[in-house]
């Protein structure tokens, strides 16, 4: 599916670019793996005991899927409210820098921060490759009403999926159960390799990978925090003993 | 209706321990995201950490898998990966090819194996 052109009368109303925004859902493969990867969430949810209101709640006000399968599974196995929520928040961690470079794509002088709340909510790692992919073809003042509508369209058809994989559950087999969890790690990584711009991302995604076995060994509940701050510090000084040799 | 609500403790524990934890970030990344220039060095360091994060988080999922992923051997779950991997680089950075070979590798290899 093509956008109108930037200057065409489609683009005169925010409605009309909330519209292309939900429409563009269709034209992205990325909406594939988040629909087969709720529905994977969803018969996580159901397998462990949380009830469906309780699972598309979490769909749609953690709206993360890594945090939202840490959640299950560590609530699941038995962990303490606190443990759960320290492995959610440091995965949630890269939503921040997330944000951070998102919102400038879309911001005019007119706009205000509480304009930009529901896209805050909205960015996650889909709505954040997509935003590189899609906004260029967007008018600036349309763009905020454009991803709002992106990311409801993608919120709405991940519900779809936590339903239909809920209901399913009992009925999954063992094999696609796996398969579709597997998709998670191997969405993310490909999708993050794509956007790694400047040196240092691609060094913090290989480090980021390769340092993570290493921190589960001190064991601390902290692994993935470990790991990354340090990977990513080194990334950082690559960066900058890069840009040195260049100046 | 009471199996679709279930029991309200969840949803307490749900927003305790999901909701806020995970949307602090964001709401953060909203309150310092103004006065941040794109291409400042803090940024290029906050990115590089969020980076590596992100590949832990993708780490911990194949290392130390949840649910029915953990009845995969190692073996099929690292190999997946680096076949879909491959695959990626070879079509020209497509997700679309990494993800579907390496759940072709997954599927099949456990099929074959299992």
């Amino acid at each position: 599916m093509a956008l109108p052109p930037l200057d065409s009368p489609q683009w005169q109303t925010s409605f009309r670019a909330f519209f292309w925004g939900v429409r563009s859902v269709g034209s992205t493969i990325l909406a594939l793996v988040l629909f087969a990867t709720y529905l994977g969430i969803g018969a996580l949810a159901h397998d462990t005991g949380f009830s469906l209101a309780w699972t598309l709640a979490s769909t749609v006000f953690v709206w993360a899927g890594p945090a939202q399968i840490i959640l299950v599974s560590t609530l699941g196995s038995g962990a303490t409210i606190l443990q759960s929520a320290i492995a959610v928040t440091v995965s949630a961690i890269r939503l921040f820098p997330m944000v951070v470079s998102v919102l400038p794509m879309m911001r005019t002088p007119q706009t205000k921060r509480r304009h930009l709340i529901l896209v805050a909510h909205l960015t996650a790692v889909t709505l954040w490759v997509e935003c590189h992919r899609f906004l260029p073809q967007v008018p600036r003042e349309r763009r905020i009403a454009f991803i709002q509508g992106l990311g409801c369209g993608l919120v709405f058809l991940s519900v779809v999926a936590n339903t239909v994989g809920y209901l399913l559950a009992a009925n999954l087999s063992q094999l696609f159960a796996a398969a579709i969890l597997m998709l998670t790690p191997l969405a993310f990584l490909f999708s993050t390799a794509r956007n790694c711009r400047e040196l240092a991302d691609g060094v913090a995604l290989a480090l980021g990978l390769a340092l993570y076995p290493v921190a589960t060994l001190l064991d601390s509940g902290l692994d993935i925090l470990v790991s990354g701050v340090v990977a990513g510090s080194i990334a950082y000084g690559v960066h900058r003993l890069r840009a040195k040799a260049i100046a | 209706m009471s199996t679709f609500i279930g029991d309200w403790h969840a949803l307490v524990v749900l927003f305790v321990a999901g909701v806020i934890p995970n949307q602090i970030w964001r709401m953060l990344g909203l309150w310092f995201g103004g006065g941040l220039d794109e291409s400042s060095e803090l940024l290029v360091w906050v990115r590089a950490v969020a980076t590596a994060i992100l590949a832990g988080v993708i780490a911990q999922i194949v290392v130390q898998p949840p649910g029915a992923l953990a009845s995969v051997p190692g073996v099929l779950r690292y190999g997946a990966v680096a076949a879909g991997f491959i695959a990626f680089m070879l079509s020209r950075k497509s997700i679309f090819a990494g993800v579907a070979v390496g759940e072709v590798i997954l599927v099949g290899g456990q099929w074959w194996f299992g």
